[in-house]
């Protein structure tokens, strides 16, 4: 099956330091992908890059990013506004600041269909309202005339992830969308997220530093550590056999019922995920790495733990 | 919303009281008025029939209270070096001056708001520079001597406009100008901010995201955001240029409200001073009730909590 999104040696820098450093993955059609580590490893801008929505002073740079077959990596912003909204969409982290404070829920979902499919406003009201029932809001065509600051957090990121449906998207890339919401919310979102992958075979890419949210939802995950995927297996798979000492160290600060005794401390990994200069070579985990030696200052090697299973790390930890 | 714009109500009538008597009073407190109607050459006896003539050897609350009740009326009584009533004067004069200040403020718009945007699309750029050097030069250059040059070069040099006086659209060509140039820089400072912040926020990122035209980013999501407080400043810096325009009536000798407010003074009309104070204070106050009520339509979370 070929891949819905495929990104390879994805480099971001802003103004000379490097966010993204080479990070490949694929997701397929109808798949769900997570993207998960810690705050700062470059898994919002990898995300944003893929969108072609970088801040200013941000540099994109890949070897390939291909989206249903097609490069997109030249595509000037012309051709990607043209693809954003419709074949691929996004939503965000902040629910609260993401729509317009000026316009109304419904004049902000329309103007998406509109603009990609010529649709009427009668046309494009009558989506949006069907959307936002399928998202679980009830009396559609009330929220439809309110504004944003009149909705709760947990409406609002289903407003923008109704939004997010409007053109019938191939692939859908969610940057932590439960982050600001309170813990029932969250899993209503994922439940939902969940949902309409399986309905509309949705792809896709979910970024999120919550490995509870990836056991619930992915097929497939890849670990980012300083601008690097450094393990990618699907679900079961890694949470079984996690072979990169990071993506260990990440299991082992999760207590799992049953598995943890009370009184047992948690594992943490100590340090931060560190600045990395110009220049660097070798592994960027290596100085917080209990199994570190002399070879992770070279060139890493990428190596197949299994099927489907990729390691960035000079070591082959068995299971 | 009704208890908002009753309540902005309420402070703009109280306002416009406290501005009615200190008009009142200032006038009062610039010495004998019967004196100085009277003139130099006048006699003990002269003052005293001037100063019964026109009621002000009553006590000053019942001066006050009797100008009020007539000017609630819009009865400001009568001047006294024109010999007409302070009303028609006024009447006569006020068009010449609204559509100066409504001519200052187009312009100031159609030169601000581009500018401002262009500067924040392309915010650090030589652009960007350009239109705050501009903006600070603007800011810095007296009103009246930029009045001068433009007759200078305009009228003088190159005849294409009137030097001064009343008249057709073409008398209000350099007036309009150079009172533009005193709103441009704050209006365009104030464009400029609103949209860098704007155009930063995470709607913005959302409207990129959702794929929309340029022209809509920067329009429809952009700009009705960064217009919010440009509008608010539009209204009040129209009220400035109707203060301002003194200054401009007296170089470009239009006889508008401005100027009637100068002649007065020099010659000690004060029915007419007082009355041309209270009608630019009313002016005024009435453009920050609008500010305040264009913010409401153009803000929902004012408008709707």
């Amino acid at each position: 099956m070929t891949a819905l999104l495929e990104v390879q040696d994805l480099r971001v820098t802003f103004g000379g330091t490097a966010a993204v450093r080479g990070a490949s993955l694929a997701v397929r059609k109808g798949e769900t992908h997570c993207l998960v580590g810690e705050s700062g490893c470059g898994k919002s801008v990898t995300s944003l890059a893929i969108m072609g929505l970088l801040a200013r002073g941000g540099q994109r740079e890949a070897s390939a990013l291909r989206f249903a077959g097609q490069e997109i990596g030249g595509l000037d912003e012309r051709a990607m506004s043209r693809l954003r909204g419709d074949r691929m969409a996004m939503i965000f982290q902040e629910p609260m600041t993401s729509l317009n404070p000026a316009y109304t829920v419904g004049s902000q979902m329309t103007e998406v269909l509109r603009r990609h499919r010529g649709a009427t406003r009668a046309q494009a009201v009558d989506r949006a309202a069907e959307l936002l029932g399928r998202v679980g809001i009830t009396a559609p065509g009330l929220r439809l005339g309110q504004f944003p600051h009149q909705l709760s957090g947990g409406l609002r990121q289903r407003v923008m992830i109704a939004m997010a449906l409007m053109c019938d998207p191939e692939l859908l890339i969610a940057d932590e969308p439960t982050t600001a919401l309170d813990v029932t919310v969250q899993a209503q979102i994922l439940r939902l997220l969940a949902g309409l992958q399986r309905d509309l075979g949705l792809g896709i890419l979910l970024i999120t530093h919550d490995l509870g949210v990836v056991a619930r939802i992915a097929d497939r995950v890849s670990v980012m550590y300083a601008g690097e995927v450094v393990e990618s297996a699907p679900t079961a798979e890694l949470f079984a056999h996690p072979r990169h000492p990071y993506t260990r160290g990440l299991l082992a600060c999760v207590p799992v019922p049953g598995k943890v005794k009370r009184g047992d401390p948690l594992g943490s990994i100590p340090g931060v995920v560190p600045r990395i200069p110009p220049g660097f070579a070798g592994c960027a985990f290596r100085d917080r790495c209990d199994y570190a030696h002399a070879a992770c200052t070279g060139p890493i090697p990428r190596h197949q733990a299994g099927p489907g299973h990729e390691v960035l790390c000079t070591l082959d930890l068995a299971a | 919303m009704v208890r908002f714009i009753l309540r902005r109500f309420t402070v703009a009538i109280l306002v416009a009281l406290t501005v009615l008597t200190l008009s009142f009073l200032l006038t009062r407190l610039s010495g004998d008025l019967a004196i100085s109607i009277a003139g130099p050459n006048a006699t003990q006896q002269d003052v005293e029939l001037i100063r019964q003539a026109y009621g002000l050897n009553r006590p000053l609350a019942q001066q006050y209270f009797d100008w009020l009740l007539r000017a609630v009326q819009g009865d400001f009584g009568e001047s006294y070096f024109f010999k007409d009533r302070v009303a028609n004067l006024i009447a006569h004069r006020l068009p010449i001056t609204l559509t100066l200040g409504l001519v200052g403020l187009a312009l100031a718009l159609v030169v601000a708001l581009p500018l401002g945007i262009i500067a924040a699309v392309r915010e650090g750029s030589y652009v960007d520079r350009g239109v705050m050097l501009v903006a600070l030069v603007g800011q810095a250059m007296p009103s009246f001597w930029l009045g001068l040059i433009l007759m200078v070069v305009l009228g003088l040099n190159l005849g294409w406009l009137p030097i001064s006086g009343t008249g057709g659209w073409e008398y209000y060509v350099m007036p309009g100008i150079v009172l533009s140039f005193s709103a441009i820089p704050s209006l365009m400072r104030l464009t400029r901010s609103g949209m860098i912040e704007a155009l930063s926020s995470d709607y913005i990122r959302t409207a990129r995201a959702k794929g929309l035209s340029r022209l809509s980013i920067l329009v429809k999501h952009g700009f009705r955001n960064a217009a919010i407080p440009v509008v608010s400043i539009a209204a009040v810096q129209l009220g400035f240029m109707l203060g301002g325009s003194i200054v401009i009536e007296t170089v470009f000798a239009m006889h508008g409200v401005g100027y009637l407010a100068w002649e007065s003074i020099s010659k000690n009309d004060f029915p007419v001073v007082q009355a041309v104070i209270l009608v630019l204070a009313l002016i005024y106050i009435a453009l920050t009730l609008l500010a305040d009520l264009l913010n409401a339509v153009l803000d929902p979370r004012l408008r709707t909590s």
